[in-house]
Order: C-alpha cells, then sequence, then structure tokens
C-alpha cells in the first residue's frame, strides 16, 4: 500500500512542502498539519511541490480552500508546483487554476515570490 | 456474445480503507483493458463516493459497512455503491462556488462535482433505507 509523505524544507528563504505517495481523505490531516504549523510561525510564503505526489482527491484539495485566504490576509500566498497530468487535472475539474497559482516548475514559484515580495 | 463480469468487496467505512477500495477498482478496470486516464477517473470517483459515505451518510462511524459491486462487459464498467447510513439529499446539492468557498473556508461540495464529471453516468437511489449509488464508465 502507498502511504503519504510530506518533508518540509528552505530555499531562498521560502518554504517548501514536497508531498509524497498518495493525498486522500485519510491523509489530508497530514498536510492540513504542516501548513497550520507553518501559518502558526507567521511562514506564508509557501511552495508546495507535487512531483511525487501520485494521486489526489478532494479532500486534499479542501486543505488549500481552507488556508489559502489565511495565508494571502498576511501578504503570502501558497504557490503549487510540479504536478504530474493526472492530478493537475482534478485541481482544473474544480476550476483551481483561475484561483490558485499553479507552476510548472518550483523555480518558477521562486522568481514569482522573489518577484512579488521584491 | 456479451461476456459479464462481476467482482464484489465489503470494507469497513473508515478513510483508512480508502487505498484498499481504489486498488481493488483499479485491479479490476487494469484486468478488462479500461485505459489508464479511465481507471484514473474510475478510482477517484469511487474514492469521493466512499469518502462521502464514511464522513457524511455514516458520520465516521467505523462500525458499519460499505458493499461495492464491479460489474464489466464489453461496453462498459459499472460500479455500484451500496451504504445503510443517512441519506444525501440530491435537492441540496449545487455545484461548487470556488471563490465563495474559499472566502468562507467551506470546503464541501467537491466530492459530487467530480463524480459527475469523471463517469458517464450516476444515479442515486434510495431502497429499503439503503443508499445505492451506480456509477458507469463507457470504453468508448
Amino acid at each position: 500500500m502507498k502511504t503519504f509523505k510530506i518533508n518540509h524544507r528552505t530555499k531562498s528563504g521560502l518554504e517548501v512542502l514536497d508531498l509524497q505517495g498518495e493525498l486522500d481523505a485519510h491523509t489530508a490531516s497530514q498536510l492540513e498539519e504542516a501548513l497550520k504549523n507553518l501559518i502558526q510561525d507567521n511562514k506564508s510564503n509557501i511552495i508546495v511541490n507535487f512531483r511525487e505526489l501520485d494521486y489526489i482527491a478532494s479532500a486534499g484539495l479542501g486543505v488549500f480552500m481552507a488556508y489559502i485566504e489565511d495565508v494571502r490576509s498576511t501578504g503570502g500566498d501558497i504557490k503549487l508546483t510540479n504536478m504530474n497530468d493526472k492530478v493537475y487535472n482534478v485541481f482544473d475539474l474544480l476550476g483551481f487554476p483561475t484561483l490558485y497559482d499553479i507552476l510548472q516548475d518550483e523555480m518558477q514559484a521562486i522568481e514569482k515570490f522573489l518577484n512579488e515580495n521584491g | 456474445m456479451n461476456n459479464s463480469f462481476t467482482y464484489k468487496k465489503k470494507v469497513r467505512a473508515s478513510t483508512e480503507n480508502l487505498s484498499r477500495i481504489r486498488a481493488f477498482v483499479s485491479e479490476h478496470a487494469e484486468k478488462h483493458g479500461f485505459s489508464p486516464n479511465q481507471i484514473a477517473d474510475v478510482r477517484l470517483a469511487v474514492d469521493e463516493a466512499c469518502t462521502n459515505i464514511i464522513k457524511h451518510a455514516y458520520k465516521n462511524d467505523t462500525n458499519k459497512e460499505i458493499s461495492i459491486e464491479i460489474e464489466v462487459n464489453d461496453q462498459r464498467l459499472k460500479i455500484t455503491i451500496v451504504d445503510m447510513g443517512e441519506s444525501f439529499d440530491v435537492k441540496s446539492y449545487h455545484k461548487p462556488n470556488l471563490k465563495k468557498q474559499i472566502q468562507e473556508k467551506k470546503r464541501g461540495g467537491l466530492g459530487v462535482h467530480l463524480m459527475l464529471n469523471l463517469m458517464d453516468d450516476v444515479t442515486y437511489q434510495v431502497k429499503n433505507k439503503m443508499n445505492v449509488l451506480s456509477m458507469c464508465k463507457n470504453r468508448n
């Protein structure tokens, strides 16, 4: 059985969460905890890298819906990067691309943050 | 000649079992020659349906049970999911308004929207206190 894992690192002063495995209603609470911890520490420039995420259900998308306003209200953002086609399709079906910054590559997200904050 | 195959599984209504349910669906869809994209659609639709049953119909009571039946023939794959929990009020369903939900920090309604988009036919019936959800994916 595939598990879900989150790794937290910092890059260019930004917070990066690397997601791995399958994100569903069972594993979404782990993502929720990780985002909550960052927000509590006033870390609001967040990149979520989906490169090693194989699967997402709407419970995973729900986590981003619940915290994006908190992050943006403090001048930050959650940018989503490196999704495979199947994962992107789920975000697309639910209309996320017009409301969230979804980028091909982590570097693009870093550049955008640096431009926005510079 | 129209061959039909049926596979059945019963699971406890716990989110812990979602990955097992997805594996069950994927295995049989793959065996019967559905494409990777079709399998991905069915797998997600079934996950969303079972998640809603666990959270809303059974309100996270893990002693309850979900029955899943897969029926495959030359034309299509049909999944029937049965629970004995609280019924879903179809009339209360609205297409999710993402912008508004983000502002109000509300997360619901996404699963049904996905099921309707991913599958070719979705029906929901309440029969003798059983909630019966049927979803079809056509081969072509």
